[in-house]
């Protein structure tokens, strides 16, 4: 059993897993893994909380019920998936600051969390705007060969690329 | 029959939200172990130093591909394309990209960091992620009929749109995802 406590697999093996375990959700789940619809509906159940009934009113949570559904308990089980991963490779850490971002920026946490929340929310937005993330798009659709995903899939790394290069070379 | 049904939804509701579970803690556990949820992997992928997080997503999409076309020749399962747009895809692409780099994880990935440990993604990223969507929620009625429909070609795959055979498709796809692999292999990429 090393390969459990082992920290990196090979980035193949676990790709081929991934192309596995969609195998099984298509077969099994008849649904494709993907996460971001997951946070869209997580953001109108909040705000339900605050401005009730109402919310489920919105053209958008019309489209998409808020509800706890199959995806949902996806994101949670992938939080308890890499939970489990880490602490059997002694990988799991509390860390307010990455490496290569402190290299950059200094090991303040404040600026750190600035960046990550505006990132957030481009990335938030920018998922629903493309109805997709990385694994919805990038595996999942570019995988049954949707038009939709290969345009995304590809737009997501043009854009991700130019930033990070901005970010990195430009305003550093 | 009627009783036996209406014991079956709420069962079947429950089998449902636990194969979610199940397939999530799996998909987790394979991100962490390949190194994608950290935000230096994800970063050195964007910069064009650490090509890891692009293998793993090729090598995924080969294998898923031919699997799932192998299964739905056989009939065992049916596709979901989504439905897209030039604006929809293109535009929101760009920004979820920019996002990414800035965040420096996804939607999937962020849920891998939270649970590997990290911070920026519990405190500043998720906050982000559902100010972002909440804020596209509220946009959406003014946006679904402009810009979200312009060049609008619906939930189409490659192989009906150049009207082939799948496997016309399939093959060569494939065979340019395992030679662009070896390629990064011999440059040392």
């Amino acid at each position: 059993m090393e390969y459990l406590t082992a920290a990196r697999w090979s980035p193949y093996a676990v790709g081929i897993g991934i192309g596995i375990l969609s195998w099984m959700s298509f077969l099994i789940s008849r649904k494709p893994i993907a996460c971001s619809t997951t946070f869209a509906k997580t953001s109108g159940m909040i705000e339900k909380l605050f401005r009730g009934k109402k919310v489920d009113l919105k053209p958008y949570y019309q489209k998409e019920k808020l509800a706890v559904d199959w995806q949902w308990m996806l994101v949670v089980g992938i939080v308890i998936g890499s939970f489990i991963s880490a602490r059997l490779s002694g990988d799991f850490n509390w860390q307010w600051v990455p490496s290569v971002w402190a290299s950059a920026f200094g090991e303040g946490p404040a600026l750190r969390i600035v960046a990550a929340l505006a990132g957030g929310i481009l990335l938030g937005f920018g998922a629903r705007w493309a109805d997709g993330c990385t694994s919805g798009h990038g595996i999942s659709g570019a995988l049954q060969l949707a038009v939709s995903s290969w345009i995304s899939g590809i737009c997501f790394f043009i854009g991700g690329i130019i930033a990070a290069h901005i970010i990195f070379k430009i305003i550093v | 029959m009627e009783t036996a049904k209406a014991i079956d939804k709420p069962k079947r509701q429950t089998a449902s939200l636990l194969q979610g579970l199940a397939f999530g803690i799996l998909f987790g556990f394979l991100l962490q172990k390949g190194g994608a949820t950290k935000y230096d992997v994800i970063v050195g992928q964007l910069l064009l130093t650490d090509f890891t997080v692009v293998k793993i997503m090729l090598s995924a999409v080969l294998t898923g591909m031919i699997g799932i076309y192998a299964m739905k020749g056989m009939g065992w399962v049916e596709l979901y394309p989504k439905p897209g747009s030039a604006g929809k895809n293109i535009i929101g692409g760009l920004i979820f990209g920019s996002g990414f780099a800035l965040l420096g994880y996804c939607p999937g990935t962020i849920a891998g960091a939270v649970g590997n440990g990290y911070l920026d993604a519990i405190v500043g990223g998720l906050a982000g992620i559902l100010i972002g969507a909440g804020i596209f929620a509220e946009l959406y009625p003014g946006l679904r009929r402009g810009i979200l429909a312009k060049g609008d070609f619906g939930d189409i795959t490659l192989p009906r749109l150049l009207k082939v055979n799948d496997w016309a498709v399939v093959v060569p796809v494939a065979a340019l995802i395992f030679f662009l692999l070896l390629w990064m292999e011999r440059a040392g990429l």
